[in-house]
């Protein structure tokens, strides 16, 4: 891969630190008036997730990481990893395990389309689209009459997440639900 | 790109640059009111600084008679504002441009607005007090604390600059900042300190001047032995944790200054780093005599960052350089 000098570190651009695929968040420069020049930059390790700080000497160099976004559709689980097909065309299948769909399991269903962070060409992690729109399995039973206004529930929903909906919301029906917040955000049509 | 979509406009609301425009007025009615000269003095010059840490932006410059030697644009205005003290301008300052390669982020920007002046007699404890006059002129109202490079990295740091050892140091660095400490040498690791652990202490409840530098890092200041230590004639001015001003106590010995530019020069060939055109002019002046002196240099836009109470050089500038 790549070599990129501290001058080219910018948010987004995934390098290699101790071994481990960032990306980078922040690139601070720092420098005394009659000092050496320093880059403090964030980074975020893409396996644990945890947020490294880390200083290097401007102009110093790490090596970039072979890690890229792709577009996939979810086909199945098979109880040991979680198949994907890219949507380009190619048919092309990746096969990720636990770790890497971590929290995206409770999104995942089937035929809808997610973001494959692959690294050396193996999924490293998988995020679900900002909105997805999933059918409560289970809930207690909708008020009558309630509307937006009021109390709150837990609702069960196909793909096993629980998201807080208003009291009126039923087995049975469609709603968008924002996955970054984890929160109900509208009845959806059809 | 159209030129619908470039971003034309000033980075910055016109409100801070009118502020802008009325610190100027201010700076120049203070000097004016103290007698100080205002001059003028070329920023593109056949000589330059030959601090290792500091890279002058080159470029050929040709006219009738000069094929095209390379030339700097000044880091700052000081040789020239020298070789006129020498001629005996007496106290002089200087509102100008200066640039500096490879300087760029919320602090930085290549190109900056430099205030700098000098005083003939002036100890630098008057001229210490000068500034803290100039930034009462501006609102910036408070007695600035005095204190010693030492004993800031003994309070916020925990360690004694000056007797700790190099591999202390390093280790203490490589703790605070993460960078691996064998890239360091001491002065880089005191650098890493300085702006990880001590810098962001400094001036938080009011302007603050940090006396006494190590003799490695005196540039063009004078070195006396202070407590048993080597220390630099340096002052540097913080205010919540942003350096303002650089202040020297002037070296005026000739001799000096030119080994102190060829020792520059011999480390930047080891460290890869292109040599720098000495000025031997600025030599020669010195020989015929600089007059004891101090001089201060402070960076207008940072002042106008504390005075507009922003974090980021952009909001003071109107086309910071990646808007050129």
């Amino acid at each position: 891969m790549a070599m990129y000098s501290t001058n080219e570190f910018k948010a987004g651009l995934k390098v290699l630190l101790d071994g481990e695929p960032c990306s980078i968040l922040e690139n601070e420069f720092v420098k005394p008036g009659k000092g050496q020049a320093f880059n403090r930059v964030r980074l975020r390790n893409l396996k644990s997730n945890r947020v490294w700080e880390r200083t290097f000497k401007s102009g110093e160099s790490l090596e970039g990481a072979d890690v890229i976004d792709l577009e996939m559709e979810y086909l199945y689980a098979d109880g040991e990893f979680y198949h994907f097909m890219m949507t380009d065309g190619s048919f092309e299948q990746h096969a990720a395990d636990d770790k890497a769909v971590g929290d995206c399991k409770k999104w995942l269903k089937e035929q809808d389309v997610y973001t494959v962070t692959l690294y050396n060409g193996a999924p490293l992690s998988v995020s679900p689209p900002n909105f997805v729109e999933l059918e409560v399995v289970e809930t207690d039973p909708g008020v009558k009459g309630d509307t937006a206004q009021g109390g709150s529930k837990p609702a069960t929903l196909s793909t096993g997440a629980v998201v807080n909906v208003p009291l009126f919301v039923n087995i049975g029906d469609k709603l968008r639900v924002d996955t970054r917040s984890n929160e109900y955000v509208s009845r959806a049509k059809g | 790109m159209t030129s619908q979509t470039l971003f034309w406009q000033p980075a910055c609301n016109m409100a801070h640059l009118r502020k802008r425009a009325e610190v100027l007025g201010l700076l120049r009615a203070f000097f004016a009111q103290r007698e100080v000269m205002e001059v003028d003095t070329p920023l593109l010059c056949h000589a330059s600084v030959t601090d290792v840490h500091l890279a002058s932006v080159t470029t050929h410059l040709t006219y009738p008679g000069d094929e095209g030697k390379v030339s700097y644009l000044q880091t700052s205005p000081e040789f020239s504002m020298k070789r006129l003290l020498a001629a005996g301008s007496g106290p002089i300052f200087q509102i100008c441009k200066a640039f500096r390669g490879g300087e760029r982020g919320r602090r930085h920007n290549p190109e900056f607005t430099m205030l700098e002046w000098y005083r003939p007699t002036f100890s630098l404890a008057q001229l210490m007090d000068e500034v803290e006059a100039l930034l009462a002129s501006l609102g910036v109202i408070g007695t600035a604390r005095r204190t010693s490079y030492r004993q800031a990295f003994i309070t916020h740091a925990g360690v004694d600059p000056y007797a700790a050892s190099d591999d202390e140091l390093k280790q203490l660095a490589e703790e605070s900042s993460g960078i691996a400490g064998s890239l360091l040498d001491r002065d880089g690791a005191l650098d890493v300190i300085l702006t990880h652990r001590v810098e962001p202490l400094l001036g938080v409840d009011g302007p603050e001047f940090i006396t006494g530098y190590p003799a490695s890092q005196a540039a063009l200041a004078k070195v006396c032995e202070i407590d048993g230590y080597l220390q630099a004639q340096r002052f540097e001015l913080y205010i919540d944790g942003l350096e303002l001003a650089n202040g020297y106590d002037e070296l005026v010995d000739a001799d000096e200054q030119l080994r102190r530019f060829e020792q520059d020069n011999r480390q930047r060939e080891a460290m890869g780093l292109p040599t720098i055109a000495v000025d031997h002019r600025l030599v020669a002046a010195l020989k015929q005599g600089l007059p004891p002196c101090s001089g201060v240099a402070l960076g207008v836009d940072r002042l106008l960052m504390v005075l507009l109470d922003t974090r980021n050089i952009d909001d003071v500038l109107a086309f910071p350089v990646d808007c050129t």
